[in-house]
């Protein structure tokens, strides 16, 4: 049983080590896009620390440079309201005690959950998740630190195609998952929803929009098993926002 | 002003991380809701995938950075180690941008 915890959590390591060196590379090209934009590198290491969210450190310099520091925060808020459910889906996965739930709730990112959630709910995945939490916020931290004092030589993640590398990422550690029947369904009609939306909805709402994909199964649970017929016709109130002038 | 933003959106994006963490102890949540949580989240990742490898500040992201994700979803198919997915996307996408593919 030992062995068998050993060998599972030298592959999360070895795993995570993979999204922790994209990570130091991304957080590099943050800290040289924010001091280069004007930010202090004070206010840069501290957003990364303290914030410690990649697309809402991005788009937050964007719109304080811009002048909109309100837009930079209602922005960068509402594309971080998904940690809400993510937070709930992961619960005890922090750990029992109150201390490590306050400080691993910080720790909590979207590359940290996929690892935690991609384990069996225990121990297993509590350690994935504070494996994933704490190498993953020093990868983030040390790179921004880098990416500060190298300025414009940190070299550009998209040549490195480091933005294929975290949706091919994210979408090997969905793949186990996928293989239910009923998550399967919702996750595509889900992230079919939340693209489709993507040009209309200021970022961060299509993400959350996917979650009206879970209306499915709840139409399938109202109706008894007699008829399994499942008209999805749960219109998710798509009020028309306007698309904000946010980049990510 | 700087610090007020940075203090605001460190904030406010804890308390979402904490809320959902301690609000899981709160809520008394049937077991069909309670089976539907990990169900949303894969659904979330799911969605930030998707428009994370096709969608770029709104408009389409260009047939790079998809090509990329494509390989690597394949090779996550079959059932390759995670490391080699990640990088093989990454390199299918740096290569196509370094032959001129955007």
């Amino acid at each position: 049983m030992r062995t068998a915890y050993r060998t599972g959590d030298a592959r999360v390591l070895r795993d995570v080590a993979a999204i922790g060196a994209a990570m130091l590379a991304v957080g590099a090209s943050f800290g040289a896009v924010a001091v280069a934009a004007g930010l202090p590198a004070w206010a840069t290491l501290a957003m990364s620390a303290f914030v410690y969210a990649g697309g809402a450190q991005f788009m937050a310099v964007g719109l304080v440079v811009a002048g909109s520091p309100l837009a930079a925060v209602l922005a960068g808020l509402l594309l971080n309201a998904r940690h809400l459910p993510f937070g709930l889906a992961l619960g005890g996965a922090l750990g029992s005690r109150r201390a490590q739930r306050l400080l691993g709730s910080h720790l909590m990112t979207d590359e940290a959950t996929a690892f935690a959630l991609a384990r069996p709910a225990g121990p297993e995945r509590r350690r994935a998740f504070w494996l994933a939490g704490v190498l993953l916020f020093l990868a983030w931290n040390a790179g921004t630190a880098l990416g500060v004092l190298a300025g414009g030589a940190a070299g550009d993640p998209a040549a490195l195609g480091l933005d294929a590398a975290f949706p091919a990422g994210l979408a090997a550690l969905l793949l186990p998952s996928l293989r239910d029947r009923e998550t399967r369904r919702v996750a595509l009609v889900g992230a079919g929803l939340a693209v489709l939306a993507t040009p209309l909805l200021p970022a961060g709402l299509p993400v959350l929009l996917a979650l009206a994909a879970l209306a499915l199964p709840l139409l399938a649970r109202r109706r008894p098993p007699a008829a399994p017929s499942e008209t999805a016709d749960e219109a998710p109130d798509r009020r028309s926002v306007r698309a904000g002038e946010v980049s990510c | 002003m700087l610090i007020a933003v940075i203090l605001a959106l460190a904030a406010g994006t804890y308390g979402f991380r904490v809320a959902g963490v301690l609000l899981r102890d709160r809520l008394d949540l049937p077991e069909w809701a309670r089976h539907l949580l990990p169900v949303g989240a894969a659904t979330l990742l799911a969605a930030l995938a998707a428009t994370a490898a096709l969608t770029e500040a709104g408009g389409f992201a260009g047939y790079a950075r998809p090509a990329g994700v494509l390989v690597g979803l394949l090779l996550a198919w079959r059932r390759a180690p995670f490391v080699l997915v990640v990088v093989a996307a990454a390199a299918t996408t740096a290569v196509l941008r370094l032959l001129g593919v955007a």
